[in-house]
């Protein structure tokens, strides 16, 4: 178990400053600056909960959007860049997991139970179509006779 | 002492649960009415112990009284009034027991206002609904006692977490708690209608007030949380996908299914055992919900009470619970059968979509939120699920479903016409797309969303107008418009919770897609430009508060149509906790808000400033705001009252204020 502790101070400092890239990161050039961000979305901040280091202003988040830039000024493309990161910190730092092995299940989860959804109301849907129309219940004894005791009440 | 009397009501109450929740059950299986009759008086004194043993608790805080350990723990004697009250629930053993006291306003008021349900119908609400809380008061007695004693006491508290030191953010949880807990009236109803093996229209007319009521609750909870972060977090989100939000999403997304399910059971009597299992997978689902916020299995941005020993409690409930109600729904399900017959094109079918959409919905984000679990038991891989996969799986079946609204609101039931239904749509269909062909040429380079999400957003908005309009039948203009105004609270419901809808969709379609962000150094006296506004930084300022020190940017603004003000973005620090916060410099308009954040002094001078226009953020909160304001309309329709009030001979009795759910 990660230190949970540990998280929240992280939060409660993360608060202090402003969040997000500092004045003094940015790139000269809009384009590469652009996409430095559209990465920094997509990576988590290690010792952030739920972070993108888009959004966290903890030290190790700085050190991971500087290291996305250097990685953009050597001419590295989107994906060699996150290959980069990946290989140094691990999948856990991607935000949009990766679709290789195990995770294929979870891409295609949405797609697949959105079908068995539709296959499942398409069979109840026919069904209801040709079903014989039931008239009312008939009433129970029970019902009928606190019926009877309503209606004289009301004679 | 108070404290005492607090503590010990509780465990009266505990008492109380545990023979409520068998008292009446075995009346109701017997037929003994007295056995029956216990359980409404019980689910009284129920809700009147709790609410004696909260207000203990509350006036432990309010008057500071350190010898509490919770007191201690989330209190500060120069905090604000309203923050010690608040500072009763911002914490885990408090906002237990205020879970406990909705969960018993609940029991109580299906005691106080059931009295027209069937005698055994409303003993079996009453016991399962104990049962219920009888668990939760257990968990809250035995693991998180909010009344435990300091055998030392300082001489001050430690201060609540001023994150949580917050207009909304007080009110969020109350809101939200009401939403989670407001379903398990419907899961009760379930479980009782399952025990009794009947479901009928009645059943359906019952169910439906509560879980309006739940839901209205949730969307405002979830409204609330969500403008919190927008202007407290400084990142200028207003969601993040974050496991605690998923938590009250899931529910909200079931809610709303259940609502619209149990619409069909009510006036076509079809869907009835598929609106049983909406209505315990509702409520499971807040169960999983608790259970993720409290157990710290998913760390998340705000969860309290990591406690290994709690989060096994808590799945012992859910486990009881969820496996009882589903292996009764197993044993019970087929007895349930469906009368109303509909053809494939009706309202019906219309409903039956939007059940699988919001449902499916709903279990992708469960599936996400969770996946990084399985991923790490089952396959020994640590990873993360973000923003990126929710909004990538997520979005399509909110598309999906504002794409079918207008047409399925307005299909007649039983039998429809798909192209009469959709002919009168086509001009506000075709304008529609105009609208959002309008948007994609006016941008430059944005996503494709936000053009659909305009589009879309006008589509449901106009469909509702139409639905509404359609329903004051044919002739004169002036003769429409007054039978418009004598429609049913129920249409106008409808009609004003699906724009509502319409308006969000439009608003975070807007939002993410024109948002602009300026990320500086300023000096004092230096100006800047971004969008519309010159900005100038006045002066920064040291400023004391009651419970903490604020560095305080005064920044003037003009903007080019000649409107000026002033922004004052903070970074405070509250020292009792040992923790700052920022303050974000923010002013609301129509069209967008100016949100300026203050980061920190620079060494060569100066301050780190971002400044951003976020374009419709106030229509978010105004669209979830009508989606709540249709619920409580449709709440106060006269069927509902009606029926309420016959229960009082007459017919015309004193009513039940609107928010209550009359039945």
């Amino acid at each position: 178990m990660r230190s949970v502790v540990a998280g929240v101070m992280a939060i409660w400092l993360g608060a202090a400053a402003m969040a997000g890239p500092q004045p003094d990161e940015i790139l000269d050039d809009p384009a590469l600056e652009a996409r430095a961000r559209a990465l920094s979305a997509d990576l988590r901040c290690m010792v952030c909960r739920n972070e993108s280091i888009d959004e966290s202003n903890a030290d190790l988040a700085r050190d991971m959007r500087l290291l996305v830039r250097e990685r953009l000024l050597e001419g590295d493309d989107d994906a060699e860049v996150l290959a980069f990161v990946v290989d140094r910190y691990g999948e856990f730092v991607l935000l949009r997991p990766t679709t290789e092995g195990a995770n294929m299940i979870l891409w295609i989860s949405a797609p697949v139970m959105l079908l068995l959804a539709l296959i499942s109301a398409a069979v109840y849907l026919r069904r209801r179509e040709s079903a014989p129309d039931i008239g009312p219940d008939e009433l129970s004894e029970e019902e009928r006779a606190r019926l009877d005791a309503l209606l004289k009440d009301r004679g | 002492m108070i404290v005492e009397i607090g503590h010990f009501a509780l465990i009266l109450a505990f008492a109380v649960a545990l023979a409520q929740s068998l008292v009446p059950l075995v009346g109701a299986h017997k037929g003994w009415s007295d056995w029956m009759a216990v359980g409404r008086p019980m689910a009284s004194a129920q809700f009147f112990l709790v609410a004696l043993s909260f207000m203990a608790l509350t006036w432990a805080f309010v008057t500071s009284d350190f010898s509490v350990q919770l007191v201690v723990a989330n209190s500060h004697t120069a905090k604000p009034l309203i923050y010690k009250i608040s500072g009763v629930w911002g914490n885990h053993e408090g906002s237990m027991l205020l879970w406990i006291l909705i969960l018993t306003l609940f029991g109580a008021s299906a005691a106080w206002f059931g009295s027209n349900l069937p005698a055994t119908l409303q003993a079996r609400v009453l016991a399962v609904q104990s049962s219920i809380t009888a668990a939760f008061m257990a968990f809250t007695i035995f693991t998180s006692n909010p009344f435990d004693r300091m055998a030392f006491p300082p001489f001050d508290g430690r201060d609540l977490n001023p994150l949580l030191q917050d207009p909304a953010l007080a009110l969020h949880p109350p809101f939200l708690y009401l939403g989670y807990v407001g379903l398990s009236m419907a899961f009760s109803f379930a479980v009782a209608a399952l025990i009794e093996g009947r479901v009928d229209a009645a059943w359906g007319r019952w169910v439906r007030p509560w879980t309006l009521a739940a839901w209205v609750f949730l969307t405002i909870g979830i409204a609330l949380g969500s403008w919190w972060a927008y202007y407290e977090l400084g990142w200028g989100g207003f969601w993040f996908w974050d496991p605690v939000e998923n938590a009250s999403l899931m529910p909200w997304l079931f809610a709303a299914a259940l609502l619209h399910s149990a619409i069909v059971v009510e006036k076509r009597e079809a869907l009835k055992s598929w609106t049983i299992l909406l209505a315990i997978l509702a409520f499971g689902f807040s169960l999983i919900g608790t259970f993720i916020v409290r157990s710290g299995l998913l760390t998340s941005v705000h969860a309290f009470a990591m406690d290994p020993e709690r989060g096994v409690f808590i799945l012992f409930i859910l486990a009881f619970f969820m496996g009882g109600a589903l292996t009764l729904f197993a044993a019970r399900a087929n007895v349930m059968e469906a009368k109303g017959v509909f053809s494939t094109v009706s309202r019906e079918s219309a409903l039956v979509i939007n059940n699988v959409l919001l449902a499916v919905s709903s279990f992708v984000v469960f599936v996400g939120t969770m996946w990084p679990l399985i991923a790490e038991m089952l396959f020994d891989r640590v990873l993360s699920v973000g923003p990126p996969f929710f909004n990538m799986a997520f979005t399509p079946f909110m598309v999906a479903l504002a794409m079918v609204l207008p047409i399925g609101a307005m299909l007649p039931w039983k039998r429809g016409n798909i192209t009469r239904t959709a002919r009168p749509l086509l001009g506000l269909a075709a304008f529609s797309v105009a609208m959002g062909a309008l948007v994609w040429s006016l941008q430059t380079g944005g996503a494709i969303l936000v053009p659909i999400g305009v589009a879309l957003g006008v589509w449901v908005v106009l469909g509702a107008g139409a639905d509404l309009w359609s329903r004051t039948g044919r002739g004169a203009v002036a003769g429409r418009l007054a039978r418009l105004r004598r429609l049913p609270r129920a249409d106008w419901g409808k009609a004003t919770a699906h724009s509502g809808l319409g308006v969000a969709v439009f608003a975070v379609a807007a939002l993410v897609g024109w948002e602009t962000e300026d990320i500086r150094v300023v000096r004092d006296g230096e100006t800047w430009r971004h969008g519309a506004y010159e900005l100038t930084l006045n002066d920064v300022q040291q400023v004391q508060g009651p419970n903490f020190t604020s560095t305080m940017a005064l920044i003037d603004f003009e903007r080019d149509d000649g409107v000026t003000g002033q922004v004052r973005p903070e970074k405070r620090i509250y020292p009792a906790a040992g923790m700052p916060t920022t303050q974000v410099g923010l002013r609301y308009g129509l069209t967008h808000d100016l949100y300026v954040v203050l980061g920190d002094p620079q060494d060569g001078g100066g301050w780190a400033i971002r400044t951003h226009i976020k374009p419709f953020s106030n229509w978010l909160w105004f669209g979830c705001a009508l989606m709540a304001l249709g619920g409580l309309l449709s709440l106060s329709d006269r069927r509902y009252r009606v029926a309420a009030g016959a229960a009082k001979r007459g017919g015309d009795g004193p009513r039940p204020p609107g928010a209550v759910p009359a039945e």
